[in-house]
């Protein structure tokens, strides 16, 4: 007990210091209805990740409704980001034939990007991804298009053959190699799409708390403490330019891990 | 008291102090074999720096999960 309650000086009022809890990710529902029996809730969270859809359904097509030899300003911006997707994910990833996931690995990252940038933007500042619902539904689509794209390519029975007994391997080794390649395959390779970008938005929210909270915390404690409330805020800003880093970064681990499950699934057996 | 050393808190936070050092390590392999294959070969910069985020990137991961595990199970 001694130990915590020097962790957190109480102060005047009796008040501890609070750190940020799950509480910071529930947002209360302004909107409900239910169809088929489904309750639909429609939070701050859900309204974001709707008006990021709108957003790049409309700059996507703004951008490319009247294509022009010499692109005009959208259209050069459109063509910079479909360019550097097909360009340095799906061609470099999954060879002459990705130009044909191009189109779908471009929207996965303006929408898991745009998802991701909500966290430092004024107004809204809580990343959507930073609720797993939205990771996992999208590392379901990639999940599902890889599994496809190989049944569809080999046959069922030799894809998983494939999967299951990669070839050029003694035979006793496939006692161990089968099941951890169907757990990490199958199993795996998911989960930890959807939680590496869950958990990155997530920590990355927590940590941006952590320190706004922490500012206005020494701000009411003592006049000492308040000389170190600058500190903690300069901390929040350095930590809001780390996030943009990792914002993009995680947008495009997240197109390169699918366009590489993608390949993987596609790859003609050796 | 019998006790001679005790934690109160949530011991998640020691966890995470834990999960971190794997991680660490991975990502400093990572970096070190990405800036020494720059050094010896400077135009290989652009193969090597999407592997080196990828493989930045899967280490760090381990490291978030870790952080998350507190606040998923601490209470």
């Amino acid at each position: 007990m001694r130990a915590a309650a020097l962790a957190t000086p109480v102060t005047a009022a009796g008040k501890g210091y609070e750190p940020p809890s799950l509480e910071a990710f529930h947002f209360k529902s302004f909107f409900d209805f239910s169809v088929l029996g489904v309750q639909f809730h429609v939070t701050k969270i859900v309204t974001m990740m709707l008006f990021a859809t709108l957003v790049i359904a409309i700059f996507f097509l703004a951008a490319f409704r009247h294509p022009r030899l010499v692109p005009g300003k959208l259209q050069a911006a459109g063509e910079i980001i479909y360019d550097f997707i097909r360009n340095s994910i799906a061609v470099d990833v999954i060879g002459r034939e990705g130009v044909r996931f191009a189109p779908y690995l471009t929207t996965l990252f303006a929408f898991v990007f745009l998802n991701n940038l909500f966290g430092i933007l004024p107004l809204a500042q809580v990343p959507v991804n930073s609720r797993i619902a939205f990771p996992a539904f999208l590392a379901l689509i990639s999940w599902v298009l890889f599994n496809y794209l190989g049944i569809q390519r080999k046959g069922f029975g030799p894809y998983f053959k494939e999967m299951l007994f990669p070839p050029g391997v003694p035979k006793p080794v496939y006692i161990l190699l089968t099941p951890i390649e169907f757990v990490s395959t199958l199993f795996v390779r998911p989960f930890t799409l959807a939680v590496r970008l869950f958990a990155n938005m997530f920590a990355g929210h927590i940590m941006l708390l952590v320190f706004i909270s922490g500012t206005t915390y020494l701000l009411t404690v003592s006049n000492f403490s308040k000389a170190f409330a600058p500190v903690s805020f300069l901390m929040a800003i350095v930590l809001s330019v780390f996030e943009m880093l990792i914002i993009a970064l995680q947008a495009y681990i997240f197109t390169i891990l699918t366009a590489q499950y993608v390949s993987g699934a596609l790859a003609e057996e050796h | 008291m019998s006790d001679l050393a005790a934690v109160t808190g949530s011991v998640g936070s020691l966890g995470y102090g834990l999960a971190a050092i794997g991680p660490g390590i991975g990502i400093g392999l990572i970096f070190a074999a990405y800036v020494s294959g720059v050094a010896r070969q400077p135009e290989a910069r652009g193969v090597l720096q999407p592997i080196a985020l990828l493989g930045f990137a899967l280490a760090e991961a381990l490291a978030l999960i870790g952080l998350v595990m507190p606040f998923v199970f601490g209470k």
